[in-house]
C-alpha cells in the first residue's frame, strides 16, 4: 500500500525548463503545487561552482550531470526486424538529471522555428503539391501557428535571457540579423555576443559568397541581465564550458538563473527531489487523472500524490514513457499507423566540414555553446523541395564551443589515434582548425516511433520504452545537399586541409557516438484526437486534466535546436490553463 | 580627629545612601513625546512595518527558532547577551507589558521590572522614534504576533557587567538626546530618511564608531562622528558619510537598490548587512529606501562628483598583458577575474565591483577574508529573488595565497589599503557562524 500525500491542486512531474515555467505561472494563480523531481537538487553554488565544474573528464566524458542508464533508459533498434537492446552507455543523446534538467547542461542555442515549419504539410501542398511527400513521411501542420505563438516565444526569450541580433521585427528586415527568420515583435533582450575568429572568418566568407551571416542566438548573457521575475544573469566570460556542464557564473540561461529562486518564494509551491514518478493514476471512468504515484528514493517506498491537474514536464523520452505506462493516448502501432502515443519520434540530421589552417591561430580557450555566426540561406523556407528532391533544410554555424583537450582536438583524418604520430599532429594542429556545422531537419516517419519494450524492464519492474529509429533517404539527401553547398564555401577559405562529415546513402543510425540531444515527438500535438496525443494546448485528448509539455509535442522536429519552441509552447500552455482551463476544467478543444 | 572621623563617616553614609539610591531607586521613565488619545489605533499593517524598519527579527529570533521568541546569542565585548522573547507570551515574553513599560524598554532601555536592558538593544536610536510608531509596534506585538512560550537562556555576563545598575551611569552618557525624532527640515524625503536612519533603522548602532564607554559615537548628523564607520562581528561597517563613502559615490537610486535588494551596480550586501537587507530593508517601500538614500546623500550638503582613480587602468593593463604577474595578481586572474573582470568592475547587481569597495579596503580584514575563504550569499528579496552565491576558496588557497590575493585587491584599481600578512588569515579559517 503506497503512502499517500495530501492532495494538491497541481502536480508537476520534472523540474526542468517546462516544469519551472508551469510552476511559476500556476503559482501566480494561487494554486497549491508540488513538483516531483527524479534527480537531486542543484544550484549554481555549490553544484556548478568554480573550479570543480571545469572538469572535462568528470562531466564531459563520464557525464556526471546526466541521467544514469541504471536508473532510467530506453531500448533501441533501427527497424521492426531488429531486437531492441538497452541503451546502457550514453552516446547518441544525453538526457539530463536533477533540478533544472537538460536546461542546466545545454549549449544555450535558442531558436524559434520558422513559420513554414509550423505548417509544413500545407506549405508543401501549396508550393509543390502534397504528392511530393513520401508515403511513409508522417509530417503535418502544428495545430497552433507561428503568429499565435509569437508573444510566447518573445516571453520565453525575455525570461531565459537570450542574446542575439533580430533580423525581422514586425516584417521589417534588420541588417545583421537573420533575414529568413519568423517575425519578431521585439528585439532580443540582449545584444549578440562577440564571436571568436573562426566565426568571423566564416561570416566573411559567407558574405562574399552572397549569403546572409548573423550572430548565433543564445541563452548566454552578453551583459548583466535581469528578467521579469527579477532573476539575474552575469556577463559570460567565454570559458567554453557550456554543454555537459552547469554554468559556474550565472551566465547561461537555465531554470536556476531564470526562474527557480523566484518560484521558491511562493509559499504555495514546493518540490521534492529524488522522487521518480512511476505512473499517472486514473479515475475509475478513465477520463481524468487522479494524481501520480512516485518512488521516494529516500524513504525507499511508493507514494501516491493526488492532484487535480497533472503536468508532465519531464524530458521528452520520459514523458512518452509515462504516457505509455499510464494509458494516456492509444499507443501508436507502426504496422497499422493507428494510435497516437509514441508516434512521430524525431531527431536531427547534422553534418559538417572541418578545415585546417597552418597559418591561422584560433584560440581554443575561448568559446561558448552558442558562439559564432550562422547562415540560414539553406533553411527550410529557402529550399525548393520539388527541384532538390528532398524535404528539409539546415542552418549552418561556425564558432568554437570549447577547446577541451579530450574531446575537442580535431585532427586531420588518417592521423594515428595515439603515440608519436598523434602527438606530432596535436602539436601541429591544435588551435589551427575550425569547422562549419549544418544543423538539419529530420522529418517524421511512420517507421520511427516509441513503444513499450516487450523484454526489458527497469528497476521498478516497468517495461523500458523502446525506440525504433533509423535514418531516412530523404534526410540523407538533405545532408548531402548541404555537403554540396558547404564544401565549396569551405574551399573558398583556402584551408591547408579539409574534411567533411555528412551521412551517406545507406547510413544506419548508430547509438554510440554523440549526435544531439534533440529527441522529439511521441506525444505530438494534433488538430484531431486520432492524429496526436495532445491538443493545441498540450492537453491530453483523452484525459483533460493531464498536460504534456516539451519537445514531445513536436509534430516533426524543426531544423533548429528545440528549446525556443519548447519554452514558447510552455508559456502558451500555461496561458491557456490560466485563462481557459482553471475556471472550467474540461477538454479545451 | 573626631571631626575628621565624623566627616569620613558622614561621607561614607552619604556615599552608601547615594550608591543605594543609584542601585535601588527606580529610574524615571521618559513620557510619551506625543500625547495620543487612549483609543488611538495604528492603521492596518503599520506596526508590522515598524517592526521591519526596526529589524526586531534580526536579534529576537534564534536561528531556526520561532519568530520573536528570542534566544539568539549576541556577542559583545562584555560577553554573550541572549536576546529576549518579545512575543506576547505572559510568562516568558512581553505579554504582561503595558504600553508605558513597552515604551520604556524601547526608549529608556528599562525592563518592566525596572532593571536596565543591555544596550545591545538599540534604545539609544529607538529613542528617536515617534510615539505613533511605538504605539503601532506595541499593538503589533500584542495583537498580531503569536505568543510563544520559550524561556531563553539568561544573559550572564561576568563582573562588573553583570551589575545591570551600572547601565544607569552609562545611560547618562548615552541617552543625551531628547526623546522623539529630529527636527524636520521641510524636505519630506530627507526628513523621512533621517527619521528611518536615526530611529527605527538604528544604522548608527553599527555604522557609527563607539566611544571609550562603548556608546554610539554619534546619533544624528550634528554629531561629528555619526556614521563615520564602525565594526560589527569582525566586519567593517563602512562610513556612510564623507569623501569616498558609498552614499557619496553612488547615485541615490543605486543606494536605494542596494538597500532593497542587497545588490546594485557597485556592490553586494554581505555579512551582517545581508541580514539587514533580508530581514528589514527589503520589506520597506521603495519610497522609504529612496528616502534613506536621499538623506544619506544629502546630510552634509550635496557632495561633489567623486574622482576616478587613474590607477584603475594601470591595474587593468597589467592584468590584460599578464606578463610577470606577482602571486596576488596571478591568483586574481585564476580565481576571480572570470566574474569580477580585469577592470575590477564586475557586473551590475551580480558581480560586485572591487575597486573602491569598502569590504575590500576596510581596516578590519575580516570581511574580505571571510568572503574569499567561505564565500558569500545574497538574500532572496522581493525585487531580486536570486540567492546569488559566491563560492569560498578555503580549500583552494593557502594562508599565504589568501594574503597575497587580499594585498593585491587592496591595492589594485586605485584601492589604497595596507597589505595583509599570511599570519592574519588563520583566524578566519573556521567558518563564521
Amino acid at each position: 500500500m503506497a503512502r499517500q500525500e495530501a492532495k494538491k491542486d497541481v502536480v508537476i512531474v520534472g523540474l526542468g525548463w517546462t516544469g519551472a515555467i508551469m510552476g511559476i505561472e500556476l503559482a501566480q494563480e494561487g494554486l497549491e503545487i508540488v513538483a516531483l523531481e527524479r534527480g537531486h537538487d542543484q544550484n549554481t553554488v555549490p553544484n556548478f561552482q568554480y573550479p570543480n565544474m571545469i572538469d572535462e573528464l568528470k562531466y564531459g566524458v563520464r557525464l556526471k550531470m546526466m541521467q544514469k542508464p541504471s536508473q532510467q533508459t530506453v531500448t533501441v533498434r533501427r527497424n521492426e526486424g531488429e531486437t531492441a537492446l538497452p541503451y546502457r552507455s550514453l552516446g547518441s543523446f544525453l538526457p539530463g538529471n536533477g533540478v533544472g534538467g537538460a536546461g542546466t547542461h545545454w549549449n544555450g542555442l535558442n531558436w524559434r522555428p520558422q513559420a513554414e515549419e509550423m505548417r509544413l504539410r500545407s506549405y508543401i501542398a501549396e508550393n509543390w503539391g502534397e504528392q511530393i511527400i513520401p508515403e511513409d513521411m508522417t509530417i503535418g501542420d502544428y495545430p497552433v501557428t507561428y503568429d499565435e505563438l509569437e508573444p510566447f516565444f518573445a516571453r520565453f526569450e525575455r525570461v531565459a535571457g537570450i542574446s542575439g541580433t533580430a533580423g525581422n521585427i514586425k516584417g521589417e528586415l534588420r541588417e545583421g540579423g537573420n533575414p529568413f527568420e519568423g517575425w519578431r515583435s521585439e528585439d532580443y533582450p540582449m545584444p549578440a555576443m562577440p564571436s571568436t575568429w573562426d566565426g568571423v572568418k566564416f561570416a566573411e566568407a559567407a558574405k562574399a559568397a552572397g549569403y546572409h551571416p548573423f550572430p548565433s542566438p543564445g541563452g548566454i548573457a552578453s551583459r548583466a541581465y535581469v528578467n521579469e521575475y527579477g532573476m539575474q544573469m552575469g556577463p559570460c566570460n567565454h570559458c567554453g564550458f557550456c554543454e555537459r556542464y552547469g554554468c559556474f557564473q550565472y551566465s547561461k540561461s537555465s531554470p536556476q538563473t531564470a526562474i527557480l529562486d523566484r518560484l521558491k518564494q511562493y509559499p504555495n509551491f514546493s518540490y521534492r527531489t529524488e522522487s521518480e514518478v512511476l505512473r499517472v493514476e486514473m479515475a475509475a471512468d478513465g477520463k481524468t487523472a487522479t494524481g501520480v504515484t512516485y518512488f521516494d528514493e529516500k524513504a525507499g517506498e511508493e507514494v501516491f500524490q493526488p492532484a487535480d491537474i497533472v503536468i508532465l514536464a519531464t524530458y521528452q523520452l520520459n514523458n512518452v514513457h509515462l504516457m505509455l505506462l499510464s494509458g494516456i493516448g492509444q499507443p501508436y502501432d507502426a504496422r497499422t499507423g493507428e494510435g497516437v502515443t509514441g508516434k512521430n519520434y524525431g531527431y536531427q540530421m547534422n553534418g559538417g566540414v572541418t578545415m585546417f589552417f597552418k597559418d591561422e591561430h584560433f584560440n581554443p580557450f575561448i568559446g561558448t555553446g552558442a558562439n559564432g555566426f550562422c547562415i540560414d540561406d539553406f533553411g527550410m523556407n529557402n529550399i525548393d523541395y520539388g527541384a532538390e528532391g528532398f524535404i528539409g533544410g539546415a542552418y549552418w554555424r561556425s564558432g568554437q564551443t570549447n577547446g577541451q583537450p579530450i574531446r575537442s582536438m580535431p585532427l586531420p583524418s588518417g592521423t594515428p589515434t595515439w603515440g608519436a604520430g598523434w602527438k606530432r599532429a596535436v602539436g601541429e594542429w591544435y588551435g589551427h582548425a575550425m569547422s562549419i556545422g549544418a544543423h538539419g531537419s529530420c522529418m517524421s516517419y511512420a517507421t520511427n516511433h516509441l513503444d513499450l519494450d516487450p523484454t526489458y524492464t527497469d528497476r521498478h519492474g516497468r517495461p523500458l520504452m523502446r525506440m525504433t529509429f533509423n535514418w531516412n533517404a530523404n534526410d540523407i539527401r538533405q545532408t548531402q545537399f548541404m555537403k554540396s553547398k558547404m564544401e565549396p564555401l569551405a574551399q573558398s577559405m583556402n584551408p591547408d586541409l579539409m574534411q567533411s562529415s555528412f551521412k551517406k546513402e545507406g547510413a544506419q543510425y548508430d547509438v554510440r557516438p554523440y549526435q544531439t540531444t534533440h529527441n522529439t515527438g511521441g506525444h505530438i500535438m494534433s488538430a484531431t484526437p486520432d492524429t496526436g496525443a495532445v491538443n493545441r494546448y498540450s492537453q491530453a485528448w483523452d484525459k483533460h486534466n493531464v498536460f504534456a509539455l516539451g519537445a514531445g509535442n513536436f509534430v516533426q522536429n524543426t531544423q533548429y535546436n528545440p528549446t525556443g519552441l519548447v519554452g514558447g509552447l510552455a508559456y502558451w500552455t500555461a496561458h491557456a490553463i490560466r485563462t481557459q482551463y482553471l475556471s472550467n476544467p474540461r477538454p479545451l478543444v | 580627629m573626631n571631626t575628621i572621623l565624623r566627616v569620613i563617616g558622614g561621607a561614607a553614609v552619604l556615599g552608601a545612601a547615594g550608591l543605594a539610591a543609584f542601585v535601588f531607586v527606580p529610574v524615571q521613565r521618559t513620557v510619551a513625546v506625543t500625547d495620543l488619545p487612549a483609543d488611538w489605533k495604528a492603521p492596518e499593517g503599520a506596526g508590522e512595518y515598524v517592526m521591519y524598519a526596526g529589524d526586531c527579527m534580526a536579534c529576537h529570533t534564534a536561528e531556526g527558532g520561532e519568530p520573536f521568541a528570542g534566544g539568539r546569542a549576541i556577542h559583545s565585548p562584555m560577553g554573550t547577551i541572549w536576546s529576549t522573547n518579545i512575543t506576547p507570551d505572559p510568562e516568558t515574553g512581553i505579554g504582561g507589558y503595558t504600553l508605558d513599560e513597552f515604551r520604556a524598554a524601547m526608549i529608556d532601555g528599562i525592563r518592566a521590572d525596572g532593571a536596565h536592558l543591555y544596550p545591545a538593544m538599540p534604545y539609544e536610536n529607538y529613542r528617536l522614534m515617534t510615539e505613533e510608531d511605538i504605539r503601532a509596534l506595541y499593538q503589533y506585538f500584542m495583537e498580531d504576533v503569536a505568543p510563544v512560550n520559550n524561556a531563553v537562556e539568561a544573559t550572564a555576563l561576568s563582573f562588573p557587567f553583570n551589575m545591570r545598575f551600572g547601565i544607569r551611569a552609562w545611560n547618562w552618557l548615552a541617552l543625551a538626546h531628547e526623546a522623539g525624532p529630529s527636527a524636520a527640515t521641510g524636505d519630506a524625503a530627507f526628513d523621512r530618511g533621517a527619521y528611518l536612519v536615526q530611529g527605527a533603522g538604528h544604522c548608527a548602532a553599527c555604522h557609527s564608531p563607539r566611544t571609550t564607554f562603548m556608546a554610539q559615537d554619534g546619533l544624528t548628523e550634528s554629531d561629528e562622528n555619526y556614521l563615520t564607520g564602525g565594526e560589527v562581528a569582525g566586519w567593517h561597517a563602512p562610513a556612510l558619510r564623507g569623501e569616498g563613502s558609498a552614499p557619496h559615490v553612488w547615485a541615490v537610486e543605486e543606494m536605494a537598490a542596494y538597500l532593497s535588494t542587497g545588490r546594485n551596480a557597485h556592490s553586494a550586501a554581505n555579512g551582517e548587512m545581508g541580514l539587514v537587507v533580508r530581514d528589514s530593508l527589503q520589506h520597506l517601500t521603495d519610497e522609504d529606501n529612496l528616502a534613506i538614500a536621499t538623506y544619506l546623500k544629502a546630510m552634509d550638503g550635496e557632495p561633489g562628483t567623486p574622482t576616478v582613480a587613474e590607477a584603475a587602468t594601470t591595474t587593468e593593463t597589467m592584468l590584460t598583458e599578464a606578463t610577470d604577474l606577482d602571486l596576488g595578481a596571478r591568483l586574481y586572474m585564476d580565481n576571480c577575474s572570470a566574474c569580477h573582470f580585469v577592470d575590477g568592475k564586475g557586473a551590475a547587481e551580480i558581480f560586485p565591483e572591487l575597486a573602491n569597495n569598502s569590504i575590500v579596503t576596510a581596516p578590519q580584514i575580516g570581511g574580505l577574508a571571510n568572503v574569499i575563504l567561505h564565500g558569500a550569499e545574497l538574500p532572496s528579496t522581493e525585487h531580486r529573488p536570486m540567492k546569488l552565491k559566491m563560492q569560498g576558496y578555503a580549500d583552494r588557497l593557502s594562508d599565504d595565497e589568501v594574503a597575497a590575493l587580499m594585498t593585491f585587491l587592496r591595492q589594485a584599481w586605485g584601492n589604497d589599503a595596507p597589505p595583509v600578512a599570511a599570519s592574519e588569515i588563520g583566524a578566519f579559517r573556521a567558518p563564521a557562524h
